[in-house]
C-alpha cells in the first residue's frame, strides 16, 4: 500500500503550487494515472481522503483520469490499446513494441479559489500592462 | 520520466498541453493551473541526485527486488564470496524490521547499512540517500540495494540505481510476470532463483516464465540460478562484470568531459 506515500507527495506539490498562487482553497485536483504506474486509483482515493485533512485542499475533489495502455509496434507500425500484462502488438502480435502511454503518474491540473488580495494584485498588474 | 524535457507528455495527456497556457479562468471564476508534473517529483529529484553521486564515483548501483523470501540475501552472500578481492562492495538493506539481513552481509566482511522502514512497503530515494551518507563511495565498485520484499510497491520508486534485478523464485510460480507486470517490466535482468528445487516442483516451467516476460515486451535476459549450489551463478556474475565495466567506462568519460581545460 504505497498509495499513501504517493498521496503525501501529491499533497506537498499541491500545497506548494497553491501557496505560489496565493490560493485560499483548492477545489479540485486532477490526476492522470496509467495502470503500469503501479498505483491503484481506488487506493489513492482512499489515501486522499486521509491526506487532505488539515491542508488547503481539505475540501477538494480528486479527479482521476485512467490512461489506457498503448504500444507502438516496431514491425508493423501499428499503435494499439492492450492489456497491462500483455504488451504485444494488437495488430500483428509481435513482441518488439514500445510503450506509448499507460505508465503515467501525473498531476495534470488544479482548480483553486484565489484570495481576493491575489486577484486584486493581478488585476492591477494587468491594468498597468505587461512588465516583461 | 522527468518534468523538464517534455518526456512526461504522452498521447494520454497531450491534450492538456495543447489546450493552451498554464493558467486559465474556469467558468465559475476559479483559477485553474495546468501542472503536468510527475506525482513523485520529489523522489525522482533525489533519485537523480543519488545517481549523479554513483556516477561521479564510478560505482555501479543495483536495485534488487523480489517477493519476501525469494533469496535476495542468499544471492548477495554468494555474490560477495565469488567476487571477494576483485571488487569492493557494499549493501543497503531494506526491511520493515530487524537488522538480520545486514548482520548476514556483515558476517562476510562487507559494509551493510540497514534501513528499517517501519510500516513502509518499499524503499524510496530519500532513504537511500540517507544511507549513502554512511558509506564511503570512493572505496566502492558496486552497491547492492536490497529492496523490501514486495512485488508491488518498490517498482514505483526510482532510487537512483543503474539497473533493476528482479528475482523470481521457483516455489512462487512461473506466472508472476503476468500477475505483477509493473515490477517485471521494470526489470533489466530476471533471475529465476532456487532452480535446484525444479526437480521437486511440478508446476514451475522456466520456459513459461520466459514466455510471460516476452508478453511484457521485455528485452531483459532471464537466467536460472541456485545460489546455494552455485548453479547458474556464472551467467549472473558475467552479467554483473559487464555492467561494472560499462560503469567504469562511463565514469572515465565523465571525468574527461568535466576536466578543466
Amino acid at each position: 500500500m504505497h498509495e499513501l506515500a504517493v498521496c503525501q507527495a501529491l499533497m506537498e506539490q499541491v500545497e506548494h503550487i497553491a501557496a505560489g498562487q496565493r490560493a485560499q482553497s483548492v477545489e479540485s485536483i486532477h490526476l492522470g494515472i496509467g495502470p503500469l504506474s503501479g498505483v491503484e486509483p481506488r487506493l489513492l482515493e482512499q489515501a486522499f481522503s486521509i491526506a487532505r485533512a488539515g491542508t488547503i485542499a481539505s475540501q477538494a475533489d480528486l479527479v482521476i483520469e485512467t490512461i489506457a495502455v498503448q504500444v507502438s509496434c516496431k514491425q508493423c507500425g501499428a499503435q494499439t490499446t492492450v492489456m497491462p500484462s500483455r504488451l504485444l502488438c494488437g495488430t500483428c502480435g509481435d513482441w518488439r513494441t514500445t510503450l506509448v502511454s499507460g505508465d503515467e503518474l501525473t498531476l495534470q491540473h488544479i482548480e483553486m479559489t484565489r484570495s481576493t488580495a491575489a486577484d486584486r494584485d493581478e488585476a492591477a498588474r494587468t491594468a498597468s500592462g505587461p512588465v516583461n | 520520466m522527468c518534468d523538464t524535457c517534455g518526456c512526461n507528455v504522452t498521447p494520454g495527456n497531450a491534450h492538456l498541453v495543447a489546450a493552451g497556457g498554464r493558467l486559465a479562468k474556469t467558468g465559475d471564476g476559479q483559477q485553474a493551473i495546468d501542472v503536468l508534473h510527475g506525482l513523485l517529483q520529489a523522489n525522482d529529484h533525489t533519485a537523480l541526485h543519488n545517481r549523479e553521486h554513483f556516477d561521479r564515483h564510478g560505482v555501479l548501483a543495483i536495485n534488487l527486488m523480489s517477493s519476501p523470501g525469494a533469496g535476495k540475501t542468499r544471492l548477495l552472500e554468494a555474490t560477495i564470496e565469488a567476487l571477494r578481492g576483485e571488487f569492493n562492495m557494499a549493501v543497503i538493506e531494506g526491511d520493515l524490521e530487524t537488522e538480520n539481513d545486514a548482520a548476514r552481509i556483515r558476517a562476510h566482511g562487507i559494509p551493510a547499512i540497514q534501513i528499517t522502514t517501519g510500516s513502509a512497503c518499499h524503499l524510496d530515494a530519500h532513504m537511500v540517500h540517507d544511507a549513502l551518507h554512511q558509506l564511503d563511495l570512493h572505496a566502492l565498485d558496486i552497491i547492492f540495494i536490497e529492496n523490501v520484499g514486495n512485488l508491488v510497491c518498490p517498482a514505483s520508486f526510482d532510487l537512483g540505481q543503474h539497473r533493476n534485478v528482479t528475482l523470481l523464485s521457483t516455489p512462487e510460480g512461473d506466472d508472476k510476470p503476468a500477475k505483477y507486470p509493473v515490477m517485471f517490466r521494470a526489470a533489466d535482468l530476471v533471475l529465476l532463483s532456487k532452480c535446484d528445487l525444479l526437480p521437486v516442483l511440478d508446476d514451475f516451467s522456466p520456459q513459461r516464465a520466459r514466455a510471460y516476460m516476452h508478453d511484457l515486451a521485455s528485452r531483459a535476459p532471464v537466467f536460472e540460478i541456485a545460489a546455494t549450489s552455485g548453479a547458474g551463478m556464472d551467467a549472473w556474475l558475467h552479467w554483473l562484470l559487464a555492467e561494472v565495466a560499462q560503469r567504469e567506462h562511463e565514469a572515465g568519460q565523465l571525468a574527461v568531459a568535466t576536466e578543466p581545460v
